[in-house]
């Protein structure tokens, strides 16, 4: 493990996808699709492979990021290559790195076009999104956020649904006016730290993009100035997150998008707002994530996002879109434990951010899987498929019932951590935020019913296959997570607790050792003075 | 004014000298040979810009070449070397580029190298222009051939129509700039922009000579296609030969930046709190008008003639920074940038057009990716560019205007700035959509070497730059004026 820290592994895991990529490009004619297809998956398991020992090699109780790698990039500019990872970023990658292979998995049947393209941009838009969780330069991060958004248009555009058209270029419009914002942001930041703009005298410091040198600089900042700042970089995630009312780009672009960019957009693309928030919004702008009238706005926005998310997503007659909208509910709840900025609330969104990504994800890849037998998404076009089906309404049950937060699966400890922590602060957030998980157990086991229980009335679903094993494969491994996180989250908790700390008390909350799943004791103490009693 | 014309000076003046001799050459040449062996005449006019561009580097080496000459009309200063090197590459890019188009047009292509060459002259000295007088001579050198050239297509009527509009609304904007001229010549007494400079900065503001500021400014707004100077540009755009207009879109462009940027940095930098304000809201009009209209275009040299409006608004945002060293260096910058990916997307116009003269609407692009893979891709690539999507050229050059415009105290423009560059995206994004969602033609399209060389050098500078912009940028940085 020790030899781990001397090579540069986080860059070699951003660029094997990369590589793979070109390879793909140059290699292979288009017409051997048996071969891109299994070299596809081959660089993407061999990328899985190298960076699962980071997983042992990161040090739980290092205080710093690991694995720094730097170097310098644009010295005109004071530009670096900088990369290296805290816990919340081991994570992360790790997510990605598994549902990149299960998104290049599940495709095998399901893309039968222009079939070396598609897997190029996987493989690229992989490389692009483990490249932004490992960034520590705030110029190179903006490089990688950005370019991120230009594979999953094509995935979109190309092999899209029937207004994939419209959907491809309503989220590239989207994200990219919420981030040129945030272009702006980071260049105030910059001359703030340097020779100053606007009224603003600056610092005189050396020019540099470091995150962390910058966010010791921002939290210093005028308190009007951080918010100011605070609401650059907001719209740039907010839109990525998306949050209430910026959501409007996530059904269309969740609906129409082909099965493994649903996978992708929903297990990281969305986590790239949150983790912005938990990275930048909270430890750069503390003075503005304190203030009373910032929480509450973000607070209500997360909150309308629960309850308005899980409304909408009632109504839905089609599966993919019934399941977007549960996004916008469940990063609702992201949203309302990280502004909670107490260590429960923290840790909860954080652990959501993973686990979302694994049920919303099997949800998809299971949507995708009765798609490709049916070509049809209309909830009201299935039903009875429990008995043609027995493996599938399995799975579907777990992916299910761990969305929805049972005991015993991910979605649980997630969200009452979350709940542990806005309860410490206010119990009509807890309480709203409560009924939406009542709303998301009635939408996903309605839909449960619909589609599972009853008899065959559809003759079509008559003969329906069941899994195949390809298929059991690109599932397992989320069934398998989603176990684990549920019966025993400590080692998760462990690698996220640091960074989570050192947000919390970035923006001044007092970091009490919360355990995981305080059964007996509910709120943590600290915070209980501040929280009005119901 | 009387100057002693020293040995020396000859070598300063070598490459415009050269080229001019050189155009001469190839008007002869051409009457000699007619409309046969026209690839001879590329030939030759790609040697002369090579062999320029090697007199440059000669002058660059020269001790002492800084020191204005010709009684202070003419400069070689780095600034002045940065943008002949850029005017030569454009120049040899719209060589290589118009070799097919000219080839199959029935009309004499030594003319059109010819002209071509000739408006190089005027655009190397505009780059040294350093007085009132030079400036506005070598202007209208460049101004006139640039004229001809939009009405190369003789039969064809909307050829003619460009050059017509070119010609009555350019020489009316040489006329309000050549006012001004003499007004700021009327209250200083003198021509030499240093000497101005200094002047002025000891000197009170007088509406005489806000007057003269206000008109130059004017003139050079139309030079460069800003609002509410912009009318003639879709026009021109759409009419002239396509390479012509690539050329337009930069050649001319750039050295009229030189210009702008010499006057307003050296001679009247004084006065920035008066014209800055100006150039503003021109900026900002500049910036909504073009990208807005350009979403409504079907055409895709309108779309492209309006987005270089736009661009023209993002550059002035440099112009505006010129309080601080961000503001002209984030100037050239951009304009390397924006010289590789603008001449790069309408070189595949080009390509798609060669072919029956296809290659102007948006539908035209439609299934590219099938057509011609390599092509479809490099496109997207000037588009994303064009759009400032990083890692790309197009990105350090509007990050370098952002960057200016914030220094100098204008976050509203700065903020306007990026929302329509994320504006800007949708309409650059139908190409894109076009050319690899939409089914098109089933024929392959094949390029020639000229065009592949002219496409591969544009996608070359648009993702080095990009990817590693610290080279250019440290030289760019040597280029910047003295204050």
């Amino acid at each position: 493990m020790e030899q781990l820290t001397r090579l540069p592994i986080l860059s070699i895991i951003t660029y094997i996808p990369l590589l793979g990529a070109l390879a793909l490009v140059f290699l292979f004619p288009k017409e051997k699709t048996g071969a891109i297809k299994a070299f596809a998956t081959l660089v993407a398991a061999v990328d899985l492979l190298v960076s699962l020992p980071l997983w042992w090699a990161f040090d739980r109780a290092h205080d710093g990021y690991q694995f720094v790698e730097r170097a310098s990039w644009i010295p005109s500019l004071g530009v670096d290559y900088h990369f290296g990872i805290d816990g919340i970023t081991l994570v992360l990658i790790l997510l990605t790195t598994i549902v990149g292979l299960i998104a290049v998995y599940c495709s095998y049947s399901a893309i039968t076009e222009r079939q070396k393209e598609y897997y190029v941009l996987l493989l690229l838009l992989q490389t692009f999104m483990i490249g932004t969780f490992c960034c520590l330069d705030l110029f190179l991060f903006y490089v990688f956020w950005e370019i991120m958004l230009v594979p999953m248009y094509f995935l979109i555009g190309v092999w899209g649904g029937q207004r994939r058209l419209y959907a491809a270029i309503k989220f590239f419009l989207y994200t990219l006016a919420g981030s040129v914002l945030m272009l702006l942001g980071i260049i105030a930041l910059y001359f703030y730290n340097t020779t100053g703009f606007l009224s603003y005298k600056g610092l005189g410091n050396a020019a540099t993009f470091s995150i962390e040198k910058l966010t010791a600089v921002a939290a210093g900042m005028p308190a009007e100035l951080q918010i100011w700042l605070f609401f650059a970089f907001f719209f740039g995630f907010a839109i990525k997150v998306p949050m209430f009312p910026f959501h409007t780009w996530l059904p269309d672009a969740h609906t129409e998008a082909p099965t493994a960019g649903s996978v992708i957009l929903a297990a990281v693309l969305l986590k790239m707002g949150t983790y912005g928030f938990v990275r930048f919004s909270l430890p750069m702008f503390p003075a503005a994530a304190r203030n009373p009238r910032v929480i509450g706005l973000m607070i209500t926005l997360a909150i309308i996002g629960i309850v308005y998310g899980a409304m909408v997503t009632l109504v839905q007659k089609d599966m993919k879109k019934l399941i977007a909208y549960s996004s916008v509910s469940h990063l609702g709840f992201v949203m309302l434990g990280i502004f909670a900025l107490n260590m429960a609330g923290v840790q909860g969104g954080v652990l959501q951010m993973v686990n979302h990504g694994i049920s919303t994800g099997g949800l998809f890849l299971l949507v995708g899987i009765v798609y490709e037998r049916r070509h049809t998404r209309m909830i009201a076009e299935y039903g009875g498929l429990a008995k043609q089906m027995p493996i599938y309404a399995t799975y579907f049950l777990i992916m299910a019932l761990s969305s929805m937060g049972l005991p015993l699966l991910n979605g649980f400890i997630g969200e009452f951590s979350i709940l542990q922590g806005a309860f410490a602060k206010n119990f009509w957030w807890a309480f709203f935020a409560a009924t939406g998980i009542v709303l998301g157990a009635a939408y996903l086991l309605w839909l449960y019913q619909r589609i599972f229980f009853g008899e065959i009335t559809n003759p079509a679903n008559a003969k329906l296959q069941d899994l195949t094993l390809r298929e059991q494969l690109t599932l397992a491994p989320l069934v398998v997570l989603a176990l684990w996180i549920g019966l025993y989250p400590k080692p998760i908790f462990d690698v996220i607790r640091r960074p989570s700390e050192k947000i919390v008390q970035a923006v001044g909350g007092t970091v009490v050792e919360a355990p995981a799943l305080a059964l007996k004791a509910p709120a943590p103490a600290a915070d209980t003075a501040e929280a009005p009693r119901p | 004014m009387t100057f002693a014309f020293r040995s020396a000076d000859w070598i300063l003046l070598s490459p415009e000298l050269f080229l001019t001799a050189a155009g001469l050459t190839m008007l002869s040449v051409a009457v000699v040979l007619g409309k046969k062996k026209e690839e001879f005449l590329v030939f030759l006019a790609v040697l002369s810009i090579v062999v320029t561009a090697a007199l440059l580097i000669f002058v660059s080496t020269q001790p002492g070449r800084a020191t204005p000459i010709l009684g202070g009309a003419f400069v070689v200063d780095n600034f002045a070397l940065f943008f002949k090197g850029l005017v030569l590459m454009s120049l040899g890019l719209t060589v290589l580029a118009s070799a097919r188009f000219v080839g199959a047009a029935p009309y004499p292509g030594g003319e059109y190298y010819a002209l071509l060459l000739f408006s190089g002259v005027g655009m190397l000295f505009m780059a040294s222009g350093n007085n009132l007088i030079s400036i506005y001579v070598s202007l209208e050198l460049m101004a006139l051939s640039s004229y001809i050239l939009a009405g190369y297509f003789k039969a064809e009527p909307k050829s003619t129509e460009a050059a017509l509009k070119y010609f009555i609304l350019g020489a009316f904007s040489s006329g309000v700039l050549l006012y001004g001229l003499s007004l700021v010549y009327g209250v200083a007494g003198i021509m030499g922009l240093p000497q101005l400079g200094k002047l002025f900065a000891s000197a009170e503001r007088s509406n005489l000579l806000m007057l003269g500021i206000l008109l130059i400014l004017s003139g050079l707004l139309f030079k460069i296609a800003a609002v509410p100077f912009h009318v003639w540009t879709p026009d021109v755009y759409e009419g002239s030969p396509t390479p012509v207009t690539a050329f337009f879109s930069v050649g001319p462009k750039v050295a009229a930046y030189a210009i702008l940027a010499r006057i307003f940095y050296v001679a009247f930098a004084k006065f920035h709190a008066d014209w800055g304000f100006v150039v503003a809201l021109v900026s900002a009009a500049t910036m909504i008008l073009g990208n807005v209209a350009a979403l409504l275009q079907s055409n895709v040299k309108r779309m492209l003639a309006y987005s270089s409006i736009a661009n023209a608004g993002y550059a002035l945002l440099g112009v505006l920074g010129f309080r601080t060293e961000w503001g002209l260096w984030g100037i050239l910058v951009y304009l390397l940038a924006y010289a590789f990916m603008n001449f790069g997307a309408f070189t595949v116009v080009i390509l798609l057009e060669s072919k029956g003269y296809a290659g102007e609407s948006v539908s035209d692009f439609n299934g590219l990716a099938k057509r011609n893979m390599p092509a479809a891709v490099v496109m997207l690539l000037f588009l994303l560019s064009l759009a400032g999507i990083p890692p790309t050229a197009g990105f350090i050059g509007k990050y370098y205007l952002f960057t200016a415009a914030m220094k100098a105290g204008y976050a509203w423009l700065a903020i306007l700035a990026v929302v329509m560059s994320a504006v800007s995206l949708f309409y650059y994004f139908r190409i894109a959509a076009a050319m690899f969602f939409t089914e098109g033609a089933a024929s392959k399209i094949k390029s020639s070497y000229a065009l592949t060389a002219v496409i591969a050098i544009c996608a070359a500078g648009t993702i080095v730059i990009g990817v590693a912009p610290q080279p250019f940028l440290s030289v760019l940085k040597s280029c910047v004026l003295g204050p």
